[in-house]
């Protein structure tokens, strides 16, 4: 069990600026998500962690110490490789049982926690199979189970479940939320997906460009965006960001969520076209054409039926209403 | 479309069929068949001209091909952290080492290394500290070994470069992060995943060194091996004898391969 502290940390790659000063802190035993568009430093913030590069300057701290300059065996991390990165001539039991083994354990211990870890993952029928006989959800439980078995303080996942079909998904995702309340450990968990960071993680830090937007509750971020890159990051389908001087709002932005308007066929504020109807059964989402506005989202509860070119009005909650200045940050 | 490559094969692999099938002539004709027989074989394997190149082609090929195989998988290893103009430059001279004509490399190296004995012979013998004549560089089993060595090496590079280029690097990290050192690394994840690689490059040294004529009779000096034998006979005309030699050497190459074939999936299976 250990907090984890990351102050000032930098890491270029051939003096392109990858990591640009970042500060992190995460509480014992919290599950944070990390979640950013491809290519801003999630992995390579990671690995960082995990000790695989060794970062320019700033520190990382795990319970205190100072594990900055140490070798990944050291420094009582394990992390899940999203392509599994499972030993193909070793069998699960194998797999699972090869960083014990390494740390030095007997073979008797050894074969003792990974009979435990198998069961508290169901893989015992599977312990004599080699990783290419066994399903992308099976894999996954083995790469996990191969953290897990090796009780370390601090868990990186990095997109684990991103291989997966999508009913598969939710399974283990229920699976990940199971196994962090029943072990409880500090976790880092990297996703592309808002439910996973949403449903599972008691804090979401969305990074860009090689540096921290945002950090806090799921909810909070949700709700109370610092910027628009969050806003607009954050929530499915997008934020609109319309014009605050044509709705005579303060600020350059106004930022709307897509559930937060109200369409009617009779008046309203803003009027326009359906352009485009996306029906999901549980949703509908529309895309409507304004003259003063231009394209606003609208998300509806359930099914409803629109025909394409039917003349809407629009009606916003103010409430819900967020403002940003032209530099994109919050105004409040 | 499958005609086309019922005919690509047929082509391919009468001719063998022809010399595999006339190995078994009673008669001494190499193109009218006369009835089974085996004497052929026992000929050519009573011939101790036969049996003497034999054992010169297994030498010279086993030992090249060790040579190729280690030197070419550390080389491949090792060129795995370079880049750039460098990289490009060892790139250019691998494939330049594999697609020169043979007869260029016999004729270079034989010049190579005559030239080069010619200086070395007589400072060895100002040196040599003993009373007895000191030993004169020649061609023979060392510069086989070394010239199909050199050759065969680059072929390994490629095979086994070709092996890593497939790896999952992800696997060297998640080594890293499991606690096992980087010789620990190398053995459990580069190791068996390049193996494939160093196999069939051995394999294909070995037949490269096995098979090969040309730079063979260029640097073989007073050696004979399998084909410079084959070669030498031929001139006095093909006899069974010499499809019979030809069958034999097939088929060892078969059996070489399927044993590897079968070491792999073993391996495969094994833990
Ligand atoms: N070893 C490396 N050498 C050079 N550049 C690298 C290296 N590793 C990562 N980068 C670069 O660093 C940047 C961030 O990469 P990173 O893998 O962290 O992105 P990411 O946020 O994980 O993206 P994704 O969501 O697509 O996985 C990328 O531009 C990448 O090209
Ligand atoms: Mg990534």
């Amino acid at each position: 069990m250990a907090s984890l502290e990351i102050s000032a940390l930098t890491k270029s790659f051939d003096g392109q600026e990858v990591l640009r000063g970042l500060d992190l802190s995460v509480g014992d035993g919290e599950f944070w998500a990390l979640v950013g568009p491809s290519g801003c430093g999630k992995s390579v913030l990671l690995r960082n962690i995990a000790g695989l590069v060794t970062p320019d300057s700033g520190t990382i701290r795990l319970a205190g110490r100072d594990v900055t300059r140490l070798a990944p065996a050291e420094r009582d991390i394990a992390m899940v490789f999203q392509s599994y990165a499972l030993y193909p001539h070793l069998s699960v039991a194998g797999n699972l049982g090869i960083g014990l083994r390494q740390a030095g354990l007997s073979r008797a211990d050894t074969a003792e926690a990974v009979r435990h870890v198998a069961d508290l993952l169901g893989l015992g029928p599977l312990m004599n199979r080699l990783p290419q006989e066994l399903s992308g959800g099976e894999r996954q439980r083995v790469a996990i189970g191969r953290a897990i078995v090796r009780k370390p303080s601090l868990f990186l996942f990095d997109e684990p479940l991103s291989n997966l079909d999508a009913a598969l998904r939710v399974h283990m995702r229920i699976e990940m939320a199971d196994l962090h309340r029943r072990l409880g450990r500090t976790t880092i968990y990297v996703t592309h997906d808002q439910v996973e960071a949403m449903t599972l993680a008691d804090r979401i830090v969305v990074m860009n460009a090689g540096r921290i937007e945002q950090t806090g509750r799921p909810m909070d971020v949700y709700h109370d965006p610092a910027n628009m890159f969050v806003a607009g990051f954050i929530g499915s389908p997008r934020m609109n960001f319309l014009d605050a001087g044509r709705l005579g709002r303060p600020g350059r932005h106004v930022g709307i969520r897509p559930e937060h308007i109200t369409v009617s066929r009779v008046s309203g504020a803003v009027s326009g076209t359906v352009d485009h109807i996306e029906t999901l059964g549980s949703e509908t989402n529309l895309l409507v054409r304004t003259a003063e506005l231009g394209f606003v989202t609208v998300r509806l509860f359930g099914h409803q039926e629109f025909a394409a070119n039917e003349t809407v009005h629009l009606d916003f909650d103010r409430q819900r209403e967020l403002y940003f200045d032209a530099a994109g940050q919050r105004l409040r | 479309m499958r005609i086309y490559a019922l005919a690509v094969y047929l082509f391919l692999y009468i001719p063998i069929g022809i010399i595999a099938l006339f190995s078994f002539n009673a008669g001494r004709h190499a193109s009218q068949f006369q009835g089974f027989s085996t004497q052929w074989y026992g000929k050519a394997l009573s011939n101790p001209f036969v049996m003497d190149a034999f054992q010169t082609s297994l030498t010279v090929a086993l030992a090249s091909a060790v040579l190729a195989t280690l030197f070419g998988t550390m080389a491949a290893l090792a060129l795995q952290s370079v880049r750039g103009r460098l990289r490009l430059a060892f790139d250019a001279l691998i494939y330049i080492a594999v697609m020169v004509p043979g007869i260029v490399i016999g004729i270079a190296t034989l010049i190579a290394l005559v030239t080069l004995f010619g200086w070395l012979n007589p400072i060895l013998a100002a040196i040599w500290p003993f009373a007895a004549k000191a030993p004169q560089l020649s061609l023979g089993y060392g510069s086989l070994i070394a010239a199909h060595g050199l050759f065969a090496m680059a072929l390994v590079i490629i095979i086994v470069r070709a092996r890593m280029a497939g790896m999952d690097r992800s696997l060297i990290e998640a080594s890293a992060d499991l606690g096992a050192t980087p010789w620990g690394t190398f053995r459990q994840v580069t190791l068996p995943q390049i193996f494939p690689g160093i196999l069939a490059g051995f394999l294909l040294a070995f037949t490269f060194s096995f098979d090969d004529f040309i730079i063979a009779f260029f640097v073989a000096g007073s050696q004979t091996t399998l084909p410079v034998y084959v070669f030498s006979s031929i001139r006095r005309g093909v006899t069974p004898e010499i499809n019979a030699i030809g069958t034999m050497v097939l088929a060892v190459s078969l059996l070489l391969l399927i044993t590897a074939q079968a070491i792999l999936q073993r391996g495969r299976k094994a833990e």
